[in-house]
C-alpha cells in the first residue's frame, strides 16, 4: 500500500461521524470604510493619500522619486515616470527602487489590498521593491476579510495576495523594524 | 539521561533578570492580542465559527485531503503524500536532488522543524537557510526556535549582535534592531538571489480550490518562492480546511491571536506555478491521523499555530521554549508531543498549572488545559507518570486549579494559601497581572518546580 492510501485509510477510520458544515454570517455595521482604511494603513506602517486624479498621483510620485532610482509600473498612463514591468526573469527586478501597482480592493478593517499575478505581471515585484505604491479606486474598498473573500467569490488566479503595509519584523527583542525582506514602505493612493 | 522540561526550566531559571524580561515581554505580546480581540465585537462568534468549521474538516477529512490533491493536481502542483517524517524528509530530499539544488532557502515551517529535515539535508549534501529572521537568528546560534511565532524570544539583542558580528560581519558591539535587521535584509537578499530552491510552509490549505496560503510579516516566503526554480510546500494533513471563504474567519483570527496585528503583511494565495516553475505540496501525516482517532485529544489538530496559548502561558513564559524540548513547545505543544511518542514526553503535560488561560486565549477553542489533564490520566495509567509527578501533580491540581481554593478570598483563604509550603508571594509576580486568573501565588518558578519534585 502506498504511503497514500495507508494515509487516507487511517484518516478515514480514526475521523469522527461527520459534522454539519457551520456557517457564519458577519454583522453589518454603518462605516467609513475610507477613513478606517487610512486610520489602520497608517496604524500598520503604510501611508495613505487620498487624490481626485491620476495627475496627482503622477504628481507625488515625481516629487517623491524621480532621480532616486529605477521606477516599474504595472499601471498604464506613467510613461514618463516608471518602465513597463513586463514578463521578464523575477531576478532582473533586484534594483527596483519603487514599483507601482495596481489593486482589486483595498480591506477597510485591516489596511491590506488584494492584488494578483495578472495586476503584478511578476509576482516578486512587490516583494522585491524597496518601495511600493499602489493606486486603489476609492469605492472598492470592503469592511472585513469576510467581504473581501465575496468579492473573491471563485475567481481564478495563479496567485494573489494581500498585501497590508511595509513588510516587518519585531523578532529582535520585540522591537517592530519596517524593511525586513519585502518593501520598505507602503503608500496607498486613494483614488 | 536526557532533561526533563523540570530540569531544563531550571538552567533557564538560573539568570532571574533573563526570566524576568521573557515573561513581561510575553505577557506584553498577550495583552496586544487582548486589544486587538477586543476591537471586534463579533470576537466569540469568530471563535466558535473557527472551531466548528475545523471539526467538521476533521469530520470529513479523508475526502478534503482528495479534493484538495485533485484540484491542486488540476493546477498544475505535483502531490506527495508523506506517512512520517523520515518519508517527509527523504521526499524533499530527492525533488531537490533530481534537479541538482545543492542550496535552498527555507520560510518558516514548524513541520520542518518536527521533521528535522534540516539535518537531513545537510547531511545529503544540500545546505538550508532559514530566511525568516528570528528563524535565521537561532539558525546561526545552532539553536531550535523557542517559539513557534517568535523564534528568538528568548534572545537578548547584544547576543544577536554578536553572532551577527561574527557570522555576517557587522560591527562589533552593535545592538541595535534596526542596524541589526539592515544587515540581515541585505545577506538575506543575496541569497534569495541566487537559490534555486524553495521551501516554505503552509498556514491553510483549501480543498475547493487546491490552492494554499502562507503568512509572513516580513515577505521572506514570497522572496523565496516567487525567485525560485523550484517550490516545495510543506504541509500537516490538519491545515485543509473545505472552502476558500473559510478564509475570512481564520485570517481574522490568527494575527489578532498572535500578535494584535490585524493581519500579517502578506497573506499569499499559490494555486498554480508561475510559468516555467515547479511547484510540490507535500502532505504529511507523522502521527496526525493517529491523534484523530484519540477522542478525547483530536481537537488538538484544529489548532492553526498562532502562539496566543504559549504566550499566555505562566509556565512557559517562565520556562522558556527550549525546556519543551520538542519542535511545539507551550501548552498546544504539551499535547501535540505525547501522542508521538508517549514516553520521550511523559513530562510535557505535568509542564502545567492548568490554570485554563490557554483554552481562553485559543482562537480556534481547543480544550486545552482539559486535554492535558487528560494526557496526564493517560500517562499515569501507562506508568509513565513516576513518583515525582505524582506529588507535583497533587500540589499543583489543589492549588491552581482548583476553583475552591482560589475563590477563598477571606483572611482565612489568604493564610492559607500564603502558608501552603512552597509559596512565595511576590507582589511583581507577573502572574498577579493576570486577570483571568485568580491570585495564583508563585515566586521563581524554577525554585518552585525544584522543590515539589523532591516531594
Ligand atoms: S492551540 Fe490555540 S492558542 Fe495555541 S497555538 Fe494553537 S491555535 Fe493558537
Amino acid at each position: 500500500m502506498s504511503s497514500r492510501e495507508k494515509i487516507l485509510a487511517a484518516v478515514k477510520k480514526n475521523q469522527p461521524a461527520l459534522e454539519v458544515m457551520a456557517t457564519y454570517t458577519q454583522p453589518e455595521r454603518e462605516e467609513d470604510l475610507l477613513q478606517q482604511y487610512s486610520t489602520v494603513l497608517q496604524a500598520i506602517g503604510g501611508t495613505a493619500v487620498i487624490v481626485n486624479t491620476m495627475a496627482e498621483v503622477t504628481h507625488y510620485l515625481k516629487e517623491m522619486w524621480m532621480g532616486k532610482g529605477r521606477i516599474v509600473s504595472t499601471v498604464p498612463g506613467l510613461q514618463d515616470l516608471a518602465e513597463i514591468a513586463g514578463e521578464t526573469d523575477p531576478h532582473q527586478f533586484e534594483n527596483v527602487e519603487l514599483a507601482i501597482v495596481p489593486a482589486h480592493f483595498g480591506v477597510a478593517e485591516n489596511g491590506a489590498v488584494w492584488v494578483t499575478e495578472e495586476l503584478l505581471q511578476q509576482r516578486v515585484l512587490p516583494f522585491i521593491t524597496q518601495n511600493l505604491a499602489v493606486i486603489l479606486p476609492k469605492e472598492n474598498l470592503v469592511a472585513t476579510m469576510h467581504h473581501a473573500y465575496d468579492r473573491i467569490g471563485n475567481a481564478s488566479y495563479g496567485f494573489g495576495t494581500f498585501i497590508a503595509g511595509p513588510s516587518k519584523t519585531a523578532d529582535i527583542e520585540q522591537s517592530l523594524v519596517l524593511g525586513a525582506h519585502g518593501s520598505k514602505s507602503m503608500t496607498v493612493f486613494l483614488l | 539521561m536526557k532533561k526533563d522540561h523540570a530540569q531544563l526550566s531550571a538552567d533557564f531559571n538560573a539568570n532571574e533578570p533573563r526570566v524576568n524580561w521573557h515573561d513581561e515581554t510575553l505577557w506584553w505580546i498577550r495583552q496586544k492580542r487582548d486589544k486587538a480581540a477586543n476591537t471586534l465585537p463579533e470576537w466569540e462568534e469568530l471563535r466558535e465559527a473557527a472551531s466548528a468549521v475545523k471539526y467538521h474538516t476533521l469530520s470529513n477529512l479523508s475526502e478534503y485531503l482528495q479534493q484538495f490533491e485533485a484540484n491542486a493536481h488540476r493546477n498544475g502542483i505535483t502531490v506527495h503524500w508523506a506517512a512520517d517524517a523520515a518519508e517527509h524528509n527523504h521526499i524533499v530530499c530527492t525533488i531537490l536532488k533530481e534537479q541538482g539544488i545543492k542550496r535552498i532557502v527555507k520560510s518558516k515551517s514548524m513541520l520542518t522543524e518536527e521533521c528535522h529535515l534540516n539535518p537531513y539535508l545537510a547531511e545529503n549534501g544540500i545546505e538550508v537557510i532559514d530566511t525568516d529572521l528570528g528563524e535565521r537568528i537561532v539558525q546561526l546560534a545552532d539553536e531550535p526556535p523557542s517559539h513557534i511565532v517568535l523564534p528568538c524570544i528568548h534572545k537578548k539583542k547584544e547576543e544577536i549582535g554578536e553572532l551577527f558580528h561574527e557570522h555576517l560581519g557587522t560591527a562589533k558591539g552593535e545592538a541595535d534592531p534596526q542596524v541589526l535587521t539592515a544587515a540581515a535584509r541585505l545577506h538575506l537578499r543575496e541569497t534569495f538571489l541566487t537559490r534555486r530552491g524553495a521551501l516554505t510552509g503552509v498556514n491553510f490549505a483549501i480543498a475547493e480550490t487546491g490552492e494554499f496560503v502562507v503568512c509572513t510579516n516580513e515577505g521572506n516566503a514570497d522572496m523565496g518562492a516567487h525567485l525560485a526554480d523550484v517550490h516545495i510546500a510543506c504541509m500537516g494533513i490538519e491545515k485543509l480546511i473545505p472552502l476558500r471563504q473559510h478564509l475570512g474567519i481564520y485570517l481574522r483570527l490568527l494575527t489578532r491571536s498572535a500578535t494584535g496585528q490585524p493581519q500579517t503583511t502578506y497573506s499569499s494565495h499559490f494555486r498554480s506555478p508561475r510559468p516555467g516553475q515547479q511547484m510540490h505540496i507535500v502532505l504529511v501525516d507523522n502521527g496526525r491521523s493517529t491523534q484523530l482517532g484519540r477522542e478525547e485529544f483530536r481537537n488538538s489538530l484544529k489548532c492553526i499555530r498562532c502562539g496566543a496559548c504559549m504566550n499566555t502561558c505562566p509556565v512557559y513564559r517562565r520556562s522558556g521554549g527550549h525546556s519543551y524540548h520538542t519542535a511545539i513547545a507551550g501548552p498546544i505543544g504539551a499535547i501535540l508531543a505525547p501522542n508521538l511518542d508517549m514516553k520521550q514526553y511523559a513530562d510535557l503535560p505535568f509542564a502545567s498549572t492548568l490554570c485554563g488561560s490557554c483554552s481562553n486565549v485559543c482562537p480556534v477553542k481547543i480544550d486545552i488545559h482539559d486535554q492535558l489533564y487528560k494526557w496526564r490520566q493517560v500517562l499515569m495509567k501507562d506508568g509513565q507518570g513516576g513518583a515525582m509527578k505524582t506529588a507535583s501533580m497533587k500540589v499543583m491540581n489543589f492549588t491552581l486549579s482548583s476553583p475552591g481554593v482560589y475563590r477563598t478570598a477571606g483572611k482565612a483563604g489568604r493564610w492559607f494559601l500564603r502558608n501552603v509550603p512552597f509559596v512565595v508571594n511576590n507582589p511583581l509576580n507577573p502572574w498577579y497581572k493576570q486577570r483571568d486568573m485568580p491570585e495564583a501565588p508563585q515566586q521563581s518558578f524554577g525554585e518552585w518546580y525544584k522543590q515539589n519534585r523532591k516531594q
